[in-house]
């Protein structure tokens, strides 16, 4: 993008980028917002932890946390383990903001970091707040109205089908960490190791002292440390990561 | 404390420390991180969280263990096709519903 970009021509483009992304998050929070519905919550909380939040995997493990009444100190501290990531983004994202960003469209616009804005806005090498904000809000309206519409079909389903929907959500986590997994031996390695200390905590002793949320943040951390010691990324999956 | 206060409560804390992980920094900071122990930490971070909160508990989400455990393999199957999520969680709740109407 050059600075003889007219206003129109930013958020024809950002409308442009934007409306694949929110096509992909309508699929995403449709899921989203059937398996919160059938997990006990209202059509209201699904839509509006999705309007608030804006972040799958965040909300999913808030969703399965509340659903068991964990602590809010657990699920603040899930929050921030999950969604640690955007801070990076952000980063790197507010090294290329150009000078039409004033100090409240940084505050507006942090909002709607997420893996993909964040991909898309980043693969220019100067962002513009107007061409920004147009990114941000078919993904937005996306993420929203799919919840809302897997919500409502969730409520509309007989109970006894109810039951096999309780797999829903997990289905979800496995189907965003296993394509990445079957690429990277590391982060294949990081699954087992997780879900295997997981697994430990929840069938020895261990589990009388450690609550359900504190053993999903004990066993990301710890993994985590140990394979950004061990196996360190490489360029090439810094670049996927950004 | 009720249910609707539980929620709400809740629901400020994940909205609130989900917008300060992405507001503070994209306000304060202007340099990269160039520590590379600290990005593939933070890499990995999401893939870790999302294994842990998948097993064992994965088992226990429907009527029965062997329902479950169907729904995971099949699960574990289209992921490694890589179909959609949607797909993938659809996928996962037939195969522990057909499983649970033959058994």
């Amino acid at each position: 993008m050059n600075g003889k970009s007219t206003k129109k021509s930013y958020i024809k483009q950002g409308l442009k980028d934007g409306l694949p992304i929110g096509l992909g998050y309508f699929s995403v929070s449709f899921a989203f917002g059937l398996s919160t519905v059938t997990a006990g919550f209202a059509i209201w909380q699904a839509l509006l932890i999705s309007m608030t939040n804006l972040t799958s995997a965040g909300q999913l493990a808030g969703v399965t946390l509340m659903a068991t009444f964990a602590s809010f100190v657990e699920i603040a501290l899930a929050q921030l383990v999950i969604n640690i990531r955007y801070s990076l983004m952000s980063i790197s994202l507010a090294q290329k903001l150009d000078e039409t960003f004033r100090t409240r469209d940084r505050f507006l616009l942090s909002a709607f970091i997420t893996d993909e804005i964040f991909a898309v806005a980043s693969s220019y090498s100067s962002i513009n707040r107007t061409y920004m904000k147009a990114l941000a809000i078919l993904p937005y309206f996306g993420w929203t109205l799919g919840t809302l519409a897997g919500a409502v079909l969730g409520e509309l389903l007989p109970a006894e089908l109810v039951s096999s929907l309780g797999i829903a959500i997990y289905g979800m986590f496995i189907a965003i960490i296993i394509p990445p997994a079957k690429k990277s031996k590391s982060v294949f390695g990081v699954v087992i190791v997780s879900a295997s200390l997981s697994c430990i905590i929840h069938y020895t002793p261990l589990s009388k002292y450690i609550s359900s949320g504190f053993s999903i943040i004990i066993c990301a951390i710890v993994t985590s440390l140990i394979f950004a010691a061990i196996f360190p990324l490489k360029e090439t999956e810094e670049n996927e990561n950004e | 404390m009720n249910k609707l206060q539980y929620f709400l409560i809740a629901l400020f804390v994940m909205a609130g420390i989900t917008y300060l992980v992405r507001m503070l920094p994209f306000v304060l900071f202007r340099k990269k991180i160039k520590n590379n122990f600290l990005k593939s930490f933070f890499y990995y971070i999401p893939y870790a969280v999302l294994a842990a909160m998948t097993l064992p508990s994965i088992l226990y989400s429907t009527n029965s263990i062997y329902s479950a455990a169907a729904g995971f393999i099949v699960a574990l199957l289209l992921a490694f096709f890589e179909r959609s999520l949607l797909f993938v969680a659809v996928g996962a709740c037939i195969a522990s519903f057909i499983f649970q109407i033959i058994l």
